[in-house]
C-alpha cells in the first residue's frame, strides 16, 4: 500500500517540504488511501467530534459506572475549580477534568469515540476542550486537532502497538497523550517539527506505563492515568513550543515503547492479574464486583 | 499496514468500555453472523488470553452476543444483548481456555441452527480492528471491514478462473485475493475482497458454478 508517510520523520519531511500543516497531510493520504472525497472525509471527522463533545458533557453532569468504581470525579474538579483558587491553573485542570469526563462515561457503557482506543478516548478530547477556551479554534481547526492526533497514532498503530494486551498501557494512554500534545502544538501555531518533538516529550515519560485494571474493568486506574495524560500532553506541548527538544528522535521513541511492550510480562498486560489488579485491594474489589468468582465461571 | 484509516485510530464510535475487548469483540460477532448468512440458534465461544481474563469486566461477552444479533459497535442495545438474545431465540455459552494463542485477544466463535454449524476465530487487534484468520479450519486473513466473498470450493483446476470471469463479466473489481485449503485435492476456500458490494444475483451465479460448494459474502 502507498502512503505518504510511514514513520514521524517522514511526516515532518513532507509537512515541511510541502509547507503544509500534519494535519493537512492525513487529510490528504486520506483522501489518496480510501478514494473518498474531502468533504466525506471531514464529515466523518465531524461527527466523531460532536461524539467527543456529548461525552464530555455527559461526565460533567455526573456518571457512575454500574461497578461503582468510578464516577463523579470530573464533577468535583469543575466544582474545584470554580473556587478559583487551583495551584495548576484553569487551563490544565479542565483538560483533566474533561478526560476523567470522558473515561466516566466510557466506564458507565456510555457512546464515546476511541482515540486511540476507549480506554484511552478522554486524553485527546479532555484537552480539546480545554484548550480550545484559550485558543479559539474554528470548527475546522477542532477537526483538524484530531487530523494531526490521527497522523501521530497512525504512526504508531503501524510501528508499534495502540493495544494495552499487546504493549501496556504505555501503548494505549501514552500514545493518546503523544498524540494530543502533537496536536496541542498545531492548534497553538508550533511548526511540525515542534509537533514531533511534543510527541516525543509526552511518550519518552510514559514508557513502561503497564495495564493493570481493577478486576479487568476500564476504570481502575484507566480514568486516572487519562487525567495524567492530559496533563502530560499539555506540559510537554508547552516545553516544545518553548523550542525544548527530545535527545532521542521521535520513532525511536516509538520503537523503544514497542520492544518495552514486548518484554512486559503477560501479567502486566490487560489481563488483570498484576500491578493495581493484584493489591490486596485491587482484589477485594474485584471479589466484591464479582462476588469471588471473576474467571473461569463461563455463562 | 495494519490500520490503514486516520479513522481506525480515531473512531470507532463505539459503547465503552474497551476498544479491543467491547467494539472489537462485536465486530467479531457480527461478522460470524454475516458468514453464517442468518442469525444463529446457538452459539459455544471459546475466549483465550485477555478476553479469556477479562470478558466479564470489559463486557465481551454482550459485544460478541449483541455481534450476532446484527448490532453495530455503537449499537446502545449492547448493553442488553443478553436479554436480547433471549427473546430472539439464541442460546449461548462462554468458555474461556487457558490455551495460549498467537494473539492475546483471540476467540474460536461456533455458531449454528437445527441444520448446519461454523467455527471461526477473530483476534481483535487494538482500536476496535479486528482479523478473522480461521473459518471452518481454513486460515485466512480478513479484516472484515471490506466487502468481500468467501468462496468453498473443490480443489479443482479451473475453480478460481471460473470465479474471477464471474466477477469480471459484472465490472466487479478484486482488490485482494486469498487461496487455501487444508490438504490438496480436498476443499478449499477462496477469500476475495472487492472494492463493490455483490447483489444476490452474482452469488446465485458463481454458486452455479462447477465445483463450488458454498459462497458466502461480507457486505461494507
Amino acid at each position: 500500500m502507498e502512503v505518504l508517510f510511514r514513520n514521524v520523520r517522514e511526516l515532518v519531511e513532507r509537512a515541511n517540504e510541502e509547507n503544509k500543516l500534519i494535519s493537512e497531510i492525513m487529510i490528504e493520504q486520506e483522501i489518496m488511501i480510501t478514494d473518498r472525497s474531502r468533504e466525506d472525509i471531514m464529515a466523518q471527522m465531524d461527527r466523531n467530534l460532536t461524539v467527543m463533545e456529548e461525552a464530555v458533557e455527559k461526565g460533567l453532569a455526573g456518571v457512575h459506572s454500574t461497578s461503582g468504581l468510578t464516577g463523579g470525579d470530573a464533577v468535583l474538579l469543575q466544582t474545584y475549580m470554580k473556587k478559583g483558587n487551583t495551584l495548576t491553573g484553569e487551563l490544565l485542570l479542565d483538560a483533566v477534568s474533561k478526560a476523567v469526563a470522558t473515561n466516566e462515561v466510557n466506564a458507565a457503557m456510555g457512546t464515546i469515540c476511541a482515540t486511540p482506543t476507549a480506554g484511552s478516548a478522554g486524553v485527546v478530547p479532555g484537552t480539546l476542550f480545554a484548550v480550545k477556551n484559550k485558543l479559539n479554534p474554528t470548527r475546522e481547526q477542532m477537526i483538524r486537532y484530531l487530523f494531526t492526533s490521527g497522523a501521530f497514532g497512525f504512526v504508531v498503530a503501524n510501528n508499534a502497538s495502540i493495544s494495552g494486551a499487546e504493549g501496556g498501557c504505555q501503548a494505549e494512554v501514552g500514545s493518546a497523550s503523544g498524540m494530543a500534545a502533537a496536536a496541542i502544538v498545531e492548534m497553538a501555531g508550533g511548526s511540525p517539527a515542534q509537533c514531533a518533538e511534543a510527541f516525543a516529550i509526552t511518550l519518552k515519560n510514559m514508557l513502561g506505563l503497564v495495564c493493570d485494571p481493577v478486576a479487568g474493568l476500564v476504570e481502575v486506574p484507566c480514568v486516572k492515568r487519562n487525567a495524567m495524560g492530559a496533563a502530560n500532553s499539555l506540559v510537554a506541548a508547552d516545553m516544545a513550543l518553548a523550542g525544548v527538544t527530545s535527545r532521542i528522535p521521535c520513532d525511536e521513541v516509538i520503537d523503544a515503547m514497542y520492544r518495552i511492550g514486548q518484554a512486559m510480562p503477560n501479567t502486566l498486560k490487560e489481563t488483570g492479574q498484576g500491578g493495581l489488579a493484584a493489591t490486596p485491594t485491587g482484589r477485594w474489589l474485584e471479589a466484591k464486583i464479582f462476588g469471588g468468582a471473576v474467571v473461569g465461571s463461563g455463562n | 499496514m495494519k490500520f490503514k484509516s486516520v479513522f481506525d485510530i480515531i473512531g470507532p464510535i463505539m459503547i465503552g468500555p474497551s476498544s479491543s475487548h467491547t467494539a472489537g469483540a462485536a465486530r467479531i460477532g457480527r461478522v460470524a453472523r454475516d458468514l453464517f448468512g442468518k442469525q444463529p440458534t446457538w452459539a459455544k465461544i471459546h475466549l483465550y488470553g485477555s478476553f479469556a481474563e477479562t470478558y466479564k469486566g470489559h463486557g465481551t461477552d454482550k459485544a460478541i452476543i449483541g455481534g450476532l444479533l446484527d448490532y453495530d459497535t455503537f449499537d446502545e442495545r449492547i448493553k442488553t444483548a443478553f436479554e436480547d438474545a433471549e427473546l430472539a431465540g439464541l442460546t449461548y455459552e462462554f468458555i474461556p481456555e487457558t490455551a495460549h494463542t498467537e494473539h492475546p485477544n483471540t476467540t474460536r466463535i461456533v455458531i449454528g441452527d437445527e441444520n448446519r454449524e461454523m467455527s471461526m476465530v477473530g483476534i481483535s487487534i487494538g482500536g476496535g480492528k479486528t482479523e478473522i484468520t480461521e473459518l471452518n479450519g481454513f486460515p485466512l486473513r480478513l479484516s472484515g471491514e471490506l466487502s468481500a466473498i468467501l468462496v468453498v470450493h473443490e480443489d479443482r483446476s479451473g475453480c478460481i478462473a471460473n470465479v474471477a470471469n464471474c466477477l469480471a463479466k459484472y465490472d466487479i473489481n478484486i482488490g485482494h485475493m486469498e487461496v487455501s485449503r487444508r490438504e490438496k485435492g480436498n476443499m478449499a476456500l477462496m477469500v476475495i475482497e472487492i472494492d463493490q458490494n455483490v447483489n444476490e444475483q452474482i452469488l446465485k451465479e458463481i454458486s452455479n458454478l462447477p465445483n463450488i460448494t458454498q459462497v458466502t459474502r461480507i457486505a461494507d
